[in-house]
């Protein structure tokens, strides 16, 4: 966990204090919507079809058991009972009402939560791998550095005006968990051969109408130097980025345009004037952020304590084990992912009473501390193994012990049109007749690892365009209908699908994907081979075929 | 952003103004008596653009108590029963088609 200090208590005071002020004047009448609404974005206020939206930044997917405690509270006395998290580490409520903004503000506010630039043309949340600092075989916490991005980010004058938002996302493992090629800027932490850590930098990627995949601008950019390479490239992104088409206002269009040579040359040629400026990082202000990161004192734990070996026993809890549990850094502990996927409900919601109760899990087995990823899923970060049958339990008791976590019911969805006020189609009841499908466990188990992804409209929020098979929908002659990629992925391999032909009606989508899935099921070439593999191998064509052979 | 005053107005059918109340953004409609009701059946009934515009005229004006209100079609029935004319307005009406998580 982060600990806050009196500037950042001071600054989220000030800003709720401020919101307060103009919330007042726009319910009076002494602000219209127009001079309200970029105010009220700046602070992640949204006006949905039925209701405002309000999203809470949760940086870095770090949360700790009494914020997530606050949050429940904010779910049940200002909302209707619980919270959506989102693929960028953050939580919405959808229903919110104007008039008690500031006070569901200033009660998230003394728990450190605050909202600010989780939305409009600024920086937004700092992403992360959700389970950083735990992992084996990280080259560092990457939380470090997105705090300090965090800090430096935040209200900065030159970055609140940007041509359209901006994401920033960092890894430390090899495997990418934090999305960093689907960013506007990803950060892949390494050592160089001396030893010094540094950043791989991506730039430009992003989905959306015209999804890229992010291109490496700089192998290597030292640590010392992260903040001034950020720098020049908002300040490259600041001068040309497009400001008269909202379409072609992302960096990735200004990257993709100009060419990535070209626009290194810019970022290049801004760097050197600024890279031995103020933005150089000492040492010392690196290490005064590590420290108020605190963890947990790990005792010395067996890799299988006997309760592990007994529990095993039991099917259930062995089906759940080996799908939710991964390994951890520190020997007899582990990360347990809960998945907020149970079949035939929303993806990524979780009641007040389930946020209150995995508050008390994760003080109980988690050294208080949980994590949000960005598949929309949560996750305990340090569970010894001793507890992992209690913690099974007690996740059962909640309902959230859900072995189905990368398995072809742990779907990403936007909230599509029951909530958005962009959709063009919803997403939600195609994901809950999907799970419904492939409720059965043994069959999820047998298809393997299959990321599917959901987007209501071309805006992308659900990734479809990196899902290992995606759903997009679209309206047409006011139907819904959905367009089907399949081969997109996420990771540290990031492709975008492949579109397989026709979109097709609403009530037509599970069974596709039911097709699409069984002709993998056919045309793998053994058991392990996983689905994205076996689109890789074949191309889309023998899945177009059996998609469309009846349609 | 374009005023919604400033776009072409084009109806193809019976059409309302709808928006969301500001303190709350709850769903409302444009009634005959200049005012807003969150009740459909209570939304005033345009067929042509110059009423369409007109009505949308004095729901911008009403900027204090309504967020962003817009033209949108709706079928009246037989029995002067109206209903939503597309899938987003049915939903803005009668609320998300899917159970909204429960509280246990």
């Amino acid at each position: 966990m982060y600990a806050y200090d009196e500037i950042d208590r001071t600054l989220v005071n000030e800003r709720v204090a401020e919101f307060r002020d103009q919330v007042k004047r726009r319910l009076s009448g002494e602000l219209s919507e127009d001079e309200f609404k970029m105010l009220r974005l700046q602070n992640g206020v949204y006006l949905q079809l039925h209701a405002y939206m309000y999203r809470i930044a949760i940086p870095y997917g770090t949360l700790a058991s009494n914020q997530l405690r606050r949050l429940a509270h904010v779910a049940r006395r200002y909302d209707r009972g619980y919270g959506h998290f989102t693929t960028r580490q953050n939580i919405q409520f959808n229903w919110i009402k104007l008039a008690e903004l500031p006070d569901a503000m200033a009660d998230l506010a003394e728990v450190g939560i605050q909202s600010m630039q989780t939305s409009g043309n600024n920086m937004r949340n700092v992403t992360s791998d959700q389970w950083a600092g735990v992992a084996p075989g990280e080259v560092e916490d990457p939380r470090i550095w997105a705090e300090l991005l965090r800090q430096f980010t935040t209200l900065h004058p030159e970055f609140s005006f940007l041509p359209r938002k901006f994401k920033i996302a960092i890894t430390a493992s090899e495997h990418d968990r934090a999305a960093i090629k689907i960013h506007d800027i990803g950060l892949r932490l390494l050592k160089n051969e001396q030893g010094e850590t540094g950043f791989e930098v991506l730039v430009g990627g992003g989905l959306g109408r015209s999804p890229f995949i992010a291109k490496t601008i700089k192998p290597f950019v030292h640590g010392h130097d992260i903040l001034s390479y950020v720098e020049a490239i908002l300040r490259v992104y600041n001068q040309y980025g497009r400001r008269d088409n909202i379409y072609k206002a992302r960096i990735k269009i200004l990257v993709h345009e100009l060419g990535i040579e070209k626009f290194a040359a810019e970022v290049e040629e801004e760097w050197q004037q600024i890279r031995e400026g103020v933005l150089k990082l000492d040492q010392d202000i690196i290490e005064d952020i590590r420290s108020r990161f605190f963890y947990p004192a790990y005792e010395a734990l067996p890799a299988m304590p006997d309760e592990l070996k007994q529990a095993a026993h039991d099917a259930t809890f062995e089906a759940w084990r080996k799908n939710s549990v991964f390994p951890h850094k520190a020997q007899g502990y582990a990360i347990v992912v809960v998945s907020l996927k149970p079949v035939g409900k929303p993806p990524g919601d979780a009641t007040a009473d389930q946020m209150d109760a995995l508050a008390d899990i994760a003080d109980k087995y988690s050294f208080g501390e949980i994590r949000v990823g960005h598949e929309q899923n949560l996750a305990l970060p340090h569970v010894k193994k001793r507890d992992l049958p209690a913690v099974w339990k007690a996740l059962e008791a909640i309902g959230l012990a859900i072995p189905n976590v990368n398995l072809v019911s742990d779907i990403i969805a936007c909230p599509g049109l029951d909530y958005c006020s962009l959709a063009n189609a919803r997403s939600i009841p195609i994901a809950q007749e999907i799970t419904r499908r492939f409720a059965n466990h043994d069959t999820a188990n047998l298809i393997g690892r299959l990321h599917i992804n959901i987007s209501g409209c071309i805006n992308a929020c659900g990734h479809h365009h990196v899902g290992h098979i995606g759903i997009l929908g679209v309206e047409k002659n006011n139907e819904e209908f959905y367009q089907i990629t399949i081969g997109g992925r996420a990771d540290e391999g990031a492709v975008l699908g492949t579109l397989i032909g026709p979109a097709v009606p609403y009530a037509e989508v599970a069974d596709v994907v039911e097709d699409i899935v069984e002709a993998y099921l056919a045309l793998r070439a053994h058991p392990e081979e996983l689905f994205v593999d076996t689109v890789t191998r074949l191309g889309v064509e023998p899945f177009r075929e059996r998609v469309y052979a009846t349609r | 952003m374009t005023s919604p005053l400033q776009q072409k107005i084009k109806i193809t059918g019976p059409s309302i103004v709808t928006a969301n109340r500001t303190w709350d953004g709850a769903v409302i409609y444009r009634t005959d008596a200049k005012s807003w009701s969150d009740e459909l059946t209570d939304a005033a009934i345009v067929r042509t653009a110059d009423e369409a515009r007109a009505l949308l005229t004095e729901a911008v004006a009403d900027d204090l108590n309504a967020i962003g209100p817009y033209i949108a079609p709706v079928e009246v029935e037989a029995d002067g029963a109206v209903k939503p004319g597309n899938m987003r307005e049915h939903i803005r009406l009668t609320g998300a088609t899917i159970a909204l998580p429960a509280q246990a």
